[in-house]
C-alpha cells in the first residue's frame, strides 16, 4: 500500500516535469472559446426567460375612437378565455409618461397637441396578436411575445452550435494529448525498452503519461478560466455603460462554481483519454530484443 | 534452476538459431556459454527471461514455463533475474547512481532500503566513488560494472550476462568475471555467454559449447 503510494507520488512528480506549458497553453485557448460562450449564455439566460414569460401585446387604438367604443373593445378583451390581463393606458398618461423623458417634453410641448392615441397593455396565454390587429378600432399592434420567441431560437441556435463546438474542441484535446504522450514515448524509447528489459510492468511505466494527460487537461482548463475571468472583466466594462444606460445593472457573470470545477474536470478526463489511447498503442509497440 | 528441453528458436524470415538444445542448470552452478559468432548465445540466453519465445520444446525458469507465460507476468518473471546485456544498455542521461536505481523504483523498496541496496551493489562491482559520474563519462570496462551493479541490486538468484568481457583487454576482464565468480561462491545461479574460450578455460567452470545452434 505504501509502495502503491509513493508509485503514484512519483508519477504524478514524473508527468509534472514533463508538462509542456506551451501545449496546456494550446489546450487552455481552444477551451476558452465554448467555456466563455457558456457564461454569456447563461448570463442571457434569465433574462430571456422573462421575456419569454410575460409575452405582452400592446393595442394602438384608432386616434378617432371614442371613449365608449374603447371601452366597449376593453371589455371584449377581458371576456376573451385566451386573454390574461387588459389594461387600458388612456392617451393622456402615455403622454404625460413620455413628458417626464427627459428631452422629449420640449417636443411635445412644441407639438401643441397630443399625438399620441389610447392604448390596451394585454398579456396573453397564446400568440393572438395578429388575431387582436383585425379588431375593430385598433390601428397597431406591437407583440414582445414574437421577440421573445426570436431571442429563445437565436439562443437554442448559439447553445447548439457552442455545444458542437465544444464536441469539436473536445475531440481536439484528446488528439493533442495523444499526440504530446506519442512524442514523450518515442523520446524516451530507451528508457522504457530498458524498463521493461529489467522487470517494469506496462503499468508502471505508462502511469506518469496518463498523470501528464490528466494534468495537461486541468492546467489547460484552468488557462481557459482564467482567459475567461479576464475577457468578462473587459467585457463587462462595456456592458456597464450600455446597461446603465437602459436603467439595468445588467453584468455577464462568470461560471457557477460548480460549473468551473466541472470544466476542469472535464479536461482532465479528456486529457487522460488522449493519454490512455496514446499509451495503448505507442506503450505496446516497444518491445525490447 | 534453468532447464531446456529440446528448444528450437526459428527467427521469422531467418534461419534456425537454435536446435534441439537440452541443458539444466542446478541451483548455484556457474556455467560459461562458448561458440563463434552467430552460434546461437544471445538467443538462448534471451529465452530464459522472456525476451525471446522457443519456437518449439519447453524452457523452465524456477518452475515457470517462461515460453508459455502470459505477457502481463513477463515483469515479475524478470525481477528475478539479473541481466547483463551484450550492449549494456545504460542510460546516458542520468547518473551510474541512478542507472542502478532504476531496478528498484519499480519494485515495492522503501526509499532508504533502495538507497542502501544501490550503494551496496556499486560498492561491489567497485565504483562507488563514481556514482555521481554519468556512464559516458566511464571506460568499457567500469560501464560493464555499472551494468553488473545494476542487475543485481534487485539480489536475483539468477544472473545472465552475454558478453560482459567483450572489447576489455584482459586484466579488466578478469577483474569482471571475478565479480561474478564473487557473486556465484555466495550462492548466487551464473550463466556468461562468452567467445573467449582462454579465459574460461582458467575458471574450470562448466561450459555448454554451442555450434550453429546445437549444444556440441
Ligand atoms: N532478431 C533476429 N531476427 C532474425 N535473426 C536473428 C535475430 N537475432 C539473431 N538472429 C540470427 O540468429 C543467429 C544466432 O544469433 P545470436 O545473436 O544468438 O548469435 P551469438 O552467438 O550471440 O553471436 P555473437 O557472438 O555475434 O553475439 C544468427 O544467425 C543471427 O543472424
Ligand atoms: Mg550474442
Amino acid at each position: 500500500m505504501r509502495a502503491w503510494l509513493r508509485h503514484h507520488r512519483e508519477a504524478l512528480w514524473a508527468g509534472l516535469r514533463r508538462l509542456s506549458y506551451l501545449n496546456a497553453i494550446v489546450v487552455g485557448i481552444a477551451l476558452a472559446l465554448p467555456t466563455g460562450g457558456y457564461a454569456v449564455l447563461e448570463s442571457l439566460r434569465p433574462a430571456g426567460a422573462r421575456l419569454a414569460l410575460e409575452p405582452r401585446i400592446s393595442l394602438f387604438l384608432e386616434p378617432e375612437l371614442r371613449r365608449a367604443d374603447a371601452e366597449a373593445l376593453g371589455k371584449r378583451l377581458s371576456a376573451d378565455p385566451r386573454v390574461e390581463t387588459v389594461r387600458f393606458v388612456p392617451r393622456e398618461d402615455a403622454l404625460k409618461e413620455m413628458s417626464a423623458i427627459q428631452g422629449l417634453s420640449e417636443v411635445i410641448a412644441a407639438l401643441g397637441r397630443n399625438p399620441l392615441p389610447d392604448a390596451f397593455v394585454v398579456t396573453t396565454r397564446q400568440d393572438i396578436a395578429a388575431e387582436l390587429g383585425k379588431l375593430p378600432g385598433v390601428a397597431y399592434v406591437q407583440a414582445d411575445a414574437v421577440w421573445a420567441r426570436r431571442l429563445a431560437a437565436a439562443a437554442a441556435v448559439v447553445e447548439l452550435g457552442l455545444s458542437l463546438l465544444t464536441l469539436l474542441l473536445g475531440a481536439a484535446l484528446v488528439a493533442v494529448t495523444f499526440n504530446t504522450i506519442r512524442l514523450q514515448i518515442l523520446t524516451r524509447r530507451d528508457e522504457i525498452e530498458v524498463s521493461k528489459l529489467l522487470g517494469a510492468t506496462d503499468a508502471f511505466i505508462g502511469r506518469p503519461f496518463y498523470y501528464l494527460g490528466f494534468l495537461q487537461g486541468i492546467v489547460g482548463g484552468v488557462v481557459a478560466l482564467a482567459l475567461v475571468a479576464v475577457a468578462l472583466a473587459l467585457l463587462n466594462r462595456e456592458v456597464a455603460t450600455l446597461a446603465e444606460s437602459y436603467g439595468s445593472n445588467f453584468r455577464v457573470g462568470f461560471l457557477p462554481t460548480l460549473e468551473a470545477l466541472g470544466a476542469l474536470l472535464g479536461a482532465g478526463v479528456l486529457g487522460w483519454m488522449g493519454a490512455r489511447l496514446s499509451v495503448r498503442r505507442h506503450l505496446r509497440a516497444i518491445e525490447p530484443s | 534452476m534453468v532447464s531446456f528441453a529440446a528448444v528450437a528458436k526459428h527467427y521469422p524470415g531467418g534461419q534456425q538459431a537454435l536446435k534441439d538444445v537440452t541443458f539444466s542448470l542446478e541451483p548455484g552452478e556457474m556455467v560459461f556459454m562458448t561458440g563463434r559468432s552467430g552460434a546461437g548465445k544471445s538467443t538462448l540466453l534471451k529465452l530464459i527471461p522472456a525476451i525471446e519465445r522457443p519456437t518449439a520444446g519447453s524452457v523452465i525458469v524456477n518452475g515457470q514455463n517462461v515460453g508459455a507465460l502470459k505477457r502481463s507476468a513477463v515483469p515479475y518473471l524478470r525481477r528475478n533475474i539479473g541481466l547483463v546485456f551484450q550492449d549494456q544498455k545504460l542510460l546516458y542521461d542520468r547518473s551510474v547512481y541512478d542507472n542502478v536505481m532504476l531496478p528498484l523504483s519499480f519494485s515495492a523498496h522503501p526509499a532508504k532500503e533502495a538507497a542502501r541496496r544501490a550503494r551496496a551493489a556499486l560498492d561491489k562491482v567497485g565504483l562507488l566513488a563514481r556514482e555521481r559520474a554519468n556512464p559516458i563519462q566511464l571506460s568499457g570496462g567500469e560501464q560493464q560494472r555499472v551494468a553488473i551493479a545494476r542487475a543485481v541490486v534487485n539480489r536475483p538468484g539468477l544472473l545472465v550476462a552475454d558478453e560482459p568481457t567483450a572489447n576489455l583487454d584482459a586484466e579488466s576482464a578478469a577483474r569482471i568475471l571475478d565479480i561474478f565468480v564473487a557473486f556465484h561462491q555466495v550462492g548466487v545461479t551464473v550463466v556468461i555467454a562468452t567467445h573467449d574460450e582462454g579465459l574460461v578455460s582458467r575458471y574450470g567452470k562448466r561450459v555448454l559449447r554451442l555450434d550453429a545452434g546445437r549444444l556440441a
